[in-house]
């Protein structure tokens, strides 16, 4: 029952900011801070997507950018070759999703066979053949250069968007954490725990594991469709590494294994960054905010090993602990 | 009188090292078997061959009648074989009560509902206390399984062993590594099984003592061979036996 009440507290919390960001761009005009604000949501979704296969299922993939990529792609090809019209942006969504739960089946399937590093050199590999696919058949990608493309007019209007990565964001936010919740979310953290034992319960983890695949796919390719339209523009870089290495550095750092680490770690990563650049008047080392995530990395993973989430956490058990133990102190002296 | 669990000419070989070799026994519902035998003899690599974990090279197994030689662990524990390992198996960082729910889940058969929350599956907490209560774990509900103790960590074991409510009962060494004073806990639990009378227990064990009194048959392994079955009775009056376990066959068997 504990846990339930924590699990409360979180969304209550996470509740109240969503809210409070609705209000956001009525009161406060700032073109800028919407935009990062909208990068944050487009993140957080894909972050969530990642925490699914890290977090709950303990599958690490290093190749999870090819689902964004795809939505990507998915979106932006839609764009260029139709009208920019709301039904197209509909049914470049579905294809989109469609196209990668087709891919993360098949490489969901390949967990029978690949376990932990092994599988992660697999998917980098098969990122990275996604990434060389999208450089070389130019006539579709454009390659390295991409291209630009038009959008709806409603999307255009950058508060709509805002507003819509904000509720998809919640949206996905809530169904996650009734997925977790459930039945089949329980056996996923249990084979993340113990395979083996999860098998002799009777629980078929390959299922398991190819659903949890799938589902963290389709999220990944919403979020890479909707990263398209905030950019208006896409190139071969949706398949890069670097999109599969944003979404790890977010989840561990908000807390591995919680839903709400994902967005958190995704609004302190945006944040950063756009912090890290716009220091770069003062130092041209700032130009190179990559280092100081590299510096954050190693320090998260010393001491901080659980994320944000997971540390709070565990000071809130010990502070508990504590006071129970003083309470005890008293009944017994 | 079909026997629960059978095997024939069962055997695995790893190289030219037969670890199991032309094992027969039929085991009757309900009955308490132990199984003993000196380190190395073949017991786990024997319950590994039964729960399906490895896959014999020679030999059937038959449970209910059942040929299930070829059936995979989760298709054999959802036939009714339930096993504990030598090794604490647990999920170390779920609760006590989380890792007792996931049995009781398996056992209700529910796989793939992902749109429900388990909080609205009471009847599954409830179960999962009952058996936390039979397995003298009362008032660990909360504990992650890592920060129990090594003998409250056999005795989850059997609980998850219990909440799958299977027919069969492999136990292996559930007293391993435990210290002199936890003992008697276990074999109470085991006795409180026993004596529902509504399981049959397949026992792999060290201690000679514990079982004497707890077991209706015994069958001693020695070599991958099949030594001796039957009464405890017989077997401690059993001459073959007892120079197996002093080591005097040893050169007779491996020369």
């Amino acid at each position: 029952m504990r846990v339930s009440y924590e699990n409360k507290l979180g969304s209550i919390i996470f509740l109240m900011v969503s809210c409070l960001l609705i209000v956001f761009p009525l009161v406060y005009e700032d073109r800028n801070l919407l935009i990062i604000f909208t990068q944050i949501f487009i993140f957080a979704i894909f972050a969530m997507s990642y925490d699914i296969l890290l977090g709950f299922t303990g599958i690490i993939s290093f190749g999870h950018a090819m689902f964004f990529g795809i939505g990507a792609y998915s979106m932006s090809i839609f764009m260029k070759r139709f009208e920019p019209e709301m039904l197209y942006v509909f049914l470049a969504l579905i294809v989109g999703v469609f196209l990668s739960a087709i891919v993360s089946y098949v490489v969901g399937l390949l967990t029978l066979r690949l376990k932990t590093h092994y599988y992660a050199m697999l998917t980098l590999a098969l990122a990275n053949l996604f990434y060389v696919g999208a450089e070389k058949w130019r006539s579709l990608t454009e390659g390295a250069d991409g291209f630009t493309f038009r959008i709806p007019d409603f999307l255009r209007e950058r508060v709509n968007f805002y507003l819509i990565t904000l509720v998809l964001m919640v949206l996905v936010y809530f169904a996650l954490k009734l997925f977790i919740q459930s039945p089949f979310g329980k056996v996923l953290v249990a084979i993340k725990e113990n395979e083996q034992r999860t098998e002799s319960l009777g629980f078929n983890i390959l299922y398991y594991k190819i659903i949890a695949s799938i589902i963290a796919g389709i999220l990944a390719s919403i979020a890479g469709a909707l990263y398209a339209i905030s950019l208006r523009f896409v190139n071969t870089s949706v398949f890069s590494i670097d999109i599969t290495l944003d979404a790890l550095l977010m989840t561990i750092i908000g807390g591995v294994g919680t839903i709400i680490g994902a967005v958190i770690g995704s609004g302190v990563i945006e944040f950063s960054h756009y912090w890290l650049t716009s220091l770069v008047k003062l130092h041209w080392i700032f130009e190179r905010w990559i280092i100081f995530f590299g510096i954050l990395y190693i320090l998260t993973v010393m001491f901080f090993p659980k994320g944000i989430v997971g540390a709070l956490t565990a000071l809130k058990r010990k502070a508990r602990h504590e006071k129970k133990h003083d309470q005890s102190d008293k009944m017994t002296g | 009188m079909t026997s629960i669990i059978e095997t024939k000419n069962l055997g695995i070989s790893f190289g030219n090292h037969k670890a199991v070799d032309q094992v027969n026994f039929a085991i009757d519902e309900h009955q308490f078997t132990s199984i003993i035998g000196p380190n190395g003899a073949g017991k786990t690599t024997l319950f590994n061959l039964l729960s399906g974990q490895l896959k014999a090279t020679n030999g059937d197994i038959f449970f209910c009648g059942k040929n299930i030689t070829k059936c995979s662990t989760v298709e054999r524990t959802r036939l009714g074989m339930g096993r504990s390992f030598q090794l604490t198996n647990v999920f170390p960082n779920l609760t006590t009560l989380e890792n007792v729910r996931l049995a009781v889940q398996a056992q209700k058969k529910i796989y793939f509902q992902m749109l429900k929350s388990v909080f609205s599956y009471k009847d599954h907490s409830e179960i999962a206390k009952t058996i936390l209560k039979t397995t003298l774990l009362v008032n660990k509900d909360d504990v992650l399984a890592k920060n129990l103790s090594h003998g409250d960590k056999r005795k989850l074991e059997l609980a998850m062993l219990l909440a799958l409510d299977t027919k069969l009962l492999l136990l292996d060494e559930p007293t391993a590594g435990m210290s002199v004073e936890d003992v008697p806990a276990i074999y109470e639990v085991i006795e409180r099984i026993k004596e529902e009378k509504t399981k049959t227990i397949l026992l792999i064990e060290h201690k000679m003592d514990m079982i004497m009194n707890l077991s209706d048959r015994i069958m001693v392994l020695f070599n991958g061979k099949l030594l001796a079955d039957g009464a405890p009775k017989e077997i401690i009056a059993n001459e073959t036996v007892q120079s197996a376990y002093l080591g005097g066959l040893y050169d007779e068997y491996t020369a």
